[in-house]
């Protein structure tokens, strides 16, 4: 709390608008991605033989996750040293405090140009037609070596460029962990596609590489969700006629069975955070309302009441006890959260414009959401807000629609939609709104779910 | 009166034999002419022919049916109807079948003279045949139903929709009794505006509200089947007014 309280202040202070509105904001973001960052340090790792014809894919792949992940600021490839210590034993001590090595002390990294706090340093070699990396983390403002490492470890990866990436992935998900940070490294984004002529679901790897069709119905099937293992894909189908919750295994692609009860409508599931039970809207009893089920659709109780529409309901990662939905029971639709039982209901959003796409933070306290708050009916932006104070802050500004926000299991990173290329594609950015990058351009490409990859 | 007949045939035999005989030989000169015979009064002409009926009946038929033609002659040896009726006995009937109307002229004639009558026979068109057994096409049928629209965000029947389904039912009603095992789905969709996810919740709406409207109309429920598509089939994609009005629909097409 006191820290949520100094981040806010400094933040007001730095941008110099009042406390009462931007701080207030601000803080959903400083929650997830912290003000101050520590400076890395990345050098070019090389290679012995033939691993270092696979080193520019490392070395892409290495500085590319560690900053993606947000949690640091790189220190400019171009104000390093000449000299890089491939190992520990290449260091030099100064023999004058201040004495420049030329790279091979640990000041040389910490004093300026390069101002790093910390150096991530390595190489790679052949060994029984695998690569292995050797890879450490130095504290280069420790005054000796033996204070400074925090990280040595070998890591192995298959003998071509996969392996050099999967390396290099495994290297930077370690020195990850070290700040509480985790890879997106073995995650997977569903999303949906029509490149085929119809909406498919597909799947991708974090960086937009690996896409794959997962369903050839050749219908309309949208709106998938994965489960907090991987194992599964649910999603809504118009394969056989009205729409329907299909359940896909994402090891071996095969439908599994589920119970769709008789309703016109049958939609937008989502699992429970035990991977156990599945709610998801029906229009069993008239207006579409929240339901839940087993994984196979039995054992199905109701859970809001309303005469209203109610639809993508999303249950708390953290308690699994807090349900979030989007309802027209006020006018316009707008998200709502109640208990696991219906009770409690309350509304979040203010009543402002349309709200919808609710996505948990991992955290179990901040969603995402699209809210037109602010823009013309249909101009939904990407928000973040802090569930027990409602305290909002929007991520994405005036660049056509961005819908579908979707959380990183990192808890620091978003998937979206946004149609600011013209059509509709898929982008990841960071918490603050920084660091976009879009991952898909072939056809029309929307709302996509990041989650675990199976097997991993 | 017999043998005055007789007598007659005598003579004109006796004449004849005398002609012949003097064309034959131009030798003995002729012997003086016997006395002519008493002359009694000379033989009457012969009776004029007469028709004394010739007729149509009925006059006037329509085309492929009959007339029959009818007459009574007397005093005439040849009696003949032209437009292929042909030589005919001196009093009969017959039955014609004329294509267009026909005017029958009979000629009578005899020793005493020829007469002629006609008798026209008027040939109208008949009625057309009745169409075909109707080979009806339900999705035809179901083509002529009429979309019907929604303000943003509602699923309420407006007026003008009011109108429109109560047209529909009428249509749906003659469909479900022409074709007893027809299923009709009524499609709700929506515009691009809201979410998506929303908006299979608002097409859900807007298909069931068409449906209760129509089954309040008499229409049999059990026969509409309701399906939302969302946003997920646009008519248009245009961001403007005239399309998202366009969008914001229910439309009638075969169930499944």
């Amino acid at each position: 709390m006191n820290k949520k309280l100094i981040f806010a202040t400094l933040a007001a202070l730095l941008f110099a608008i009042p406390v009462t509105t931007w701080a207030q904001d601000n803080t959903v973001i400083i929650k997830l991605v912290g003000s101050q960052k520590p400076v890395m340090a990345v050098p070019d790792l090389r290679g012995s033989g033939t691993t270092q014809n696979f080193m520019g894919a490392f070395n892409d792949t290495l500085f590319g996750d560690l900053q993606n992940s947000g949690l640091f600021t790189m220190a400019p490839k171009g104000m390093y040293p000449l000299q890089v210590p491939q190992r520990p034993e290449d260091f030099r001590q100064p023999a004058r405090p201040g004495e420049s090595m030329g790279g091979l002390a640990l000041a040389d990294w910490a004093s300026p140009p390069v101002s790093a706090n910390f150096l991530a340093t390595g190489y790679t070699a052949e060994q029984n037609g695998q690569i292995v990396l050797y890879g450490w983390l130095f504290d280069v403002g420790q005054p000796n070596l033996a204070n400074a490492q925090i990280l040595g470890k070998r890591y192995f990866g298959s003998g071509d460029e996969a392996g050099a990436r999967s390396v290099a992935h495994q290297f930077a998900a370690d020195i990850l962990a070290h700040w509480g940070g985790i890879s997106l490294y073995g995650t997977k984004i569903y999303f949906v596609s029509n490149r085929t002529g119809h909406k498919e679901i597909w799947s991708m790897d974090p960086d937009g590489s690996n896409q794959k069709q997962l369903t050839s119905f050749k219908s309309i099937s949208i709106m998938p969700a994965i489960s907090p293992d991987g194992s599964k894909l649910a999603f809504t189908s118009f394969a056989s006629g009205n729409p329907a919750i299909f359940i896909l295994s994402t090891e071996t692609g095969r439908r599994l069975p589920f119970y769709n009860q008789r309703a016109s409508l049958n939609a937008t599931p989502d699992f429970t955070p035990d991977g156990k039970q599945i709610l998801y809207a029906s229009s069993a009893s008239g207006y579409a309302q929240i339901y839940v089920a087993n994984l196979d659709g039995s054992n199905l109780r109701r859970i809001s009441s309303s005469r209203a529409i109610e639809v993508e309901p999303k249950v708390n990662p953290k308690t699994g006890n807090d349900i979030v939905f989007v309802s027209g029971r006020t006018g316009p639709q707008q998200i709502f959260r109640m208990n696991f039982d219906g009770t409690g209901v309350e509304r979040l959003t203010n009543g402002e414009g349309e709200a919808s796409n609710p996505s948990w933070n991992p955290n179990g306290e901040v969603m995402a959401f699209a809210w037109t708050r602010g823009f013309a009916t249909g101009n939904f932006n990407i928000f973040l807000m802090d569930v027990a104070s409602r305290d909002f802050n929007q991520l994405t500004h005036s660049e056509g629609r961005n819908e579908n926000p979707s959380w990183a299991p990192d808890g620091r990173h978003l998937v979206f939609m946004s149609t600011r290329s013209g059509t509709h594609q898929i982008y990841t950015m960071l918490a603050d709104g920084t660091q976009v990058h879009q991952l898909t351009s072939a056809g029309n490409n929307q709302t996509p779910v990041w989650g675990k990859a199976p097997n991993f | 009166m017999l043998l005055k007949r007789n007598w007659s045939v005598i003579w004109i035999a006796i004449a004849l034999v005398v002609f012949a005989a003097g064309c034959k030989k131009k030798a003995a000169p002729p012997p003086p002419p016997p006395p002519p015979p008493k002359q009694e009064a000379a033989p009457p002409p012969p009776a004029a022919p007469d028709i004394s009926e010739f007729s149509a009946e009925p006059s006037t038929i329509e085309r492929g049916q009959s007339s029959t033609l009818r007459w009574t002659v007397t005093n005439a040896n040849q009696i003949t109807i032209d437009n292929g009726v042909g030589s005919v006995q001196a009093s009969g009937s017959r039955s014609v079948y004329p294509n267009e109307t026909t005017t029958y002229t009979l000629r009578a004639a005899g020793p005493g003279g020829a007469l002629s009558k006609s008798a026209t026979v008027t040939v109208t068109a008949p009625p057309p045949p009745p169409p075909p057994p109707a080979k009806p096409n339900l999705t035809e049928r179901i083509s002529a139903l009429q979309d019907a629209y929604f303000d943003y965000d509602k699923s309420d029947i407006r007026d003008d929709a009011r109108a429109t389904l109560t047209k529909d039912a009428d249509l749906l009603k003659a469909i479900f009794q022409d074709f007893p095992d027809a299923v009709i789905t009524i499609e709700g969709h929506c515009d691009e505006r809201g979410s998506a996810e929303y908006n299979l919740g608002l097409g859900d709406r807007r298909s069931t509200s068409a449906k209760d409207f129509l089954v309040q109309l008499g229409v049999a429920g059990d026969k509409l089947k309701t399906i939302s598509y969302g946003k997920e089939r646009p008519v248009c994609t245009e961001s403007t007014e005239d399309c998202w009005q366009r969008c914001r629909h229910v439309h009638f097409s075969a169930g499944q």
